[in-house]
């Protein structure tokens, strides 16, 4: 029964990320603009973060924080650093018309000689790894709630405030995207924006919206995916990114499809890293190759299987054109 | 008035807003470089460091041959992503297709090189393209049949490739003490073809003729053959192809499978060195796919522009190994090569400056609009 708990707690560490990273893709593809730039979004979100956690912690005397609320900051830190970073890719996708994955994958590139670069002058030895004082922010159990049978050892014990931040977040993008003014606007934007802009929406003004709504999230989420599952950042997100876009076709850019199907990769995932401790799959002596590629494979699989009928935004990649018919 | 029309004929202006996305990324290195200059109290080492970038592979004649040595997988994997560009794909996973090549190189090289003697290295060659070639396949049949993007399936296929690789290459040709792969025996690499008499005391090999060959062949492919002609026809309109009568789920098979070809090519070549690399069994991604995209974009993908980009981003990286003599580490040559990248992307606003700076004298200012090509 431990073990079946153990894989559910892995999977929130995993599922986590994928479901605050894909929500930030939905909101840009939503908008119109592909954004392949989440992985390098991330990257660079988690960057900042852990460098403010690297700087923060640094002194361990009276004045060094430590604990949940430096965990936050550090949060909002990352989010708001990959808000700006994707500025960049609104820029060159909104303004200047460019190629929305010519540009996203400029980011890409960009951001991993930026960290590797940067890690190296901030950090004391001059390495690209940066270390994270991670044991501070781990909640054993949480109080009273834990005790619940069930639900308690599911949600509540063995877990990090980023997964609470997670749910938190799907509920807010739920209720944005469906329930408010801006939210249907947005989606005008990405499904015929030569309409929204006719009934006098600024196509350009939601777009950017929804890049650097992703934007933050991506940087967010980038911390989110190293605090549980890493003890340092050494200069990747391990594809992460790239995952989080499966995730967001495989979801149809809905918010509670993308939600099942962040739990369903990320549960893959953590087959593939705990497979050791199930007594069953451990017996079969495959290689631990096969069980990392399964996560991919079974996305190819999941994709072939439902793209042929996608609700993609209609207007995603398309750079607006207000004369155009 | 000859001279003038080729001033502003299209593959001119390409190679202006080329050159202009080339300098908006030196100066922003230069910038970096500056800022820690600054920090780091060295300000007397910027300029330096910066005109060893630029000139170490130029300043002689060893150093050009390194810069060649380093331009041979470039151009393939440069040539790889251009060529799937051409039909409007975005093959990002150039990285996996040269794992396979890798692998298929080095097994052959390793294990049949007593029984093809001689021939080996053609052989392992032919069949490192093959490996590419089909690794590409599946991405292209799921796009073509099923609508599955393509730059999904292909970063998917990065991540099976490299786990796949690294499984194959400790099943067969592993060798424990250095947690690598066997080294490629002599029979298997590529001979030099007297190309390293030229560049005395550098790394040149003797690929550098077959990726002319290359660079030869997809030019011709692409702009001589009816086949070239359909491939760019479904990339410009996938439906006005449709509608001449092009098979467009085939297209986009063979542009991928193509692709993957070239892709694999450059894993090989890298591998049957005469410098024998070493193929560590680590858990990472080659980079060599990612620089290819990069390489294809700045070469605007045509296959004579591809060349040229992996010319100049080998002459980077030479200048950045020229790094260790100040204190800047040598991810500054990255840095400087993706935001070449972001400004490429930004190739309309340079195209209306270039523009703007043709016509002047008419005030006649063409909008160019649109278009990635």
């Amino acid at each position: 029964m431990s073990i079946f708990y153990l894989i559910l707690q892995n999977m929130w560490f995993f599922a986590i990320p994928l479901l605050v990273v894909a929500l930030g893709g939905m909101f840009s593809e939503r908008s119109g603009i592909v954004n392949i730039a989440l992985e390098g979004i991330m990257l660079f979100g988690a960057f900042w973060g852990c460098m403010f956690l690297y700087w923060t912690s640094a002194g361990t005397g009276s004045g060094a924080m430590s604990g949940q609320l430096q965990l936050i900051i550090a949060l909002l830190i990352a989010g708001g650093s990959g808000a700006v970073y994707s500025l960049l890719h609104a820029y060159a996708s909104i303004d200047m018309n460019a190629d929305q994955t010519i540009s996203g994958t400029a980011l890409n590139l960009f951001s991993t000689a930026f960290v590797i670069f940067f890690a190296r002058l901030f950090t004391s030895n001059h390495v690209q790894q940066i270390k994270i004082p991670s044991t501070s922010f781990h909640i054993e159990a949480v109080p009273l709630l834990s005790k619940i049978p069930f639900i308690g050892p599911l949600l509540f014990e063995n877990t990090y405030i980023t997964t609470y931040i997670g749910i938190i977040i799907l509920v807010i993008a739920w209720f944005v995207l469906y329930k408010t003014r801006f939210g249907l606007r947005l989606v005008a934007c990405g499904e015929f924006p030569q309409a929204a802009d006719a009934a006098g929406i600024s196509v350009r003004k939601m777009r950017y919206f929804g890049v650097t709504i992703s934007g933050f999230l991506a940087g967010m989420g980038g911390l989110i995916f190293i605090i549980p599952t890493s003890v340092e950042l050494n200069g990747t997100v391990a594809g992460y990114g790239f995952l989080a876009l499966a995730v967001l076709i495989f979801g149809q850019w809905k918010p509670l499809r993308i939600f099942y199907s962040a739990l369903f990769f990320g549960f893959m995932k953590t087959m593939a890293s705990v497979y050791m401790v199930i007594p069953f799959l451990a017996g079969l002596g495959m290689p631990s190759q096969f069980y990392k590629m399964i996560p991919y494979i079974a996305t190819i699989i999941v994709l072939a299987i439902s793209s042929k009928n996608s609700h993609a935004p209609a207007a995603e990649g398309i750079p607006f054109d207000s004369g155009k018919r | 008035m000859k001279k003038q029309s080729f001033l502003k004929s299209k593959g001119a202006l390409s190679f202006y807003s080329s050159l202009l996305a080339i300098c908006a990324g030196l100066i922003f290195g230069l910038i970096i470089l500056f800022f820690v200059g600054i920090s780091q109290g060295s300000i007397g080492d910027v300029l330096p460091a910066f005109w060893t970038i630029i000139s170490t592979g130029l300043s002689s004649l060893k150093g050009f041959g390194n810069v060649l040595y380093f331009a041979v997988p470039l151009c393939f994997t440069g040539l790889a992503v251009a060529f799937a560009f051409k039909t409007g794909l975005f093959n990002i996973g150039a990285s996996g297709q040269f794992l396979l090549g890798s692998f298929t190189a080095i097994y052959i090289g390793v294990h049949y090189a007593e029984t093809f003697g001689s021939a080996t290295w053609i052989i392992a060659l032919l069949l490192a393209g093959v490996a590419g070639g089909l690794w590409a396949l599946l991405p292209g049949i799921l796009q073509a049949y099923r609508n599955v993007n393509v730059v999904v399936t292909t970063i998917m296929m990065n991540y099976i490739g490299l786990y796949l690789v690294l499984f194959l290459i400790k099943k067969t040709t592993y060798l424990q003490l250095k947690n690598a792969a066997l080294p490629i025996p002599v029979e298997g690499r590529i001979p030099y073809f007297g190309i390293n008499n030229l560049f005395p005391g550098s790394k040149v090999q003797g690929a550098v003729l077959i990726a002319i060959i290359a660079v030869i062949i997809i030019h011709i492919i692409l702009n001589k053959t009816n086949l070239g002609f359909e491939l760019k026809a479904c990339g410009h309109n996938a439906d006005a192809a449709k509608y001449a009568g092009i098979n467009h789920h085939r297209s986009i098979v063979l542009s991928m499978v193509i692709s993957g070809i070239l892709a694999g090519l450059a894993g090989a070549v890298v591998y049957q060195s005469q410098t024998m690399p070493i193929f560590s069994v680590v858990e990472t991604i080659p980079s060599y796919g990612f620089d290819g995209i990069a390489v294809a974009l700045l070469g605007q993908s045509s296959a004579i522009g591809t060349a040229l980009a992996s010319l100049f981003f080998a002459l980077l990286k030479v200048g950045g190994e020229g790094m260790q003599l100040y204190s800047f580490s040598k991810e500054i040559i990255d840095i400087i090569s993706s935001s070449i990248v972001y400004f490429s992307a930004l190739s309309i606003l340079f195209r209306n400056v270039i523009n703007y700076f043709i016509n002047k004298k008419t005030k006649d200012t063409v909008k160019v609009v649109g278009g990635k090509n």
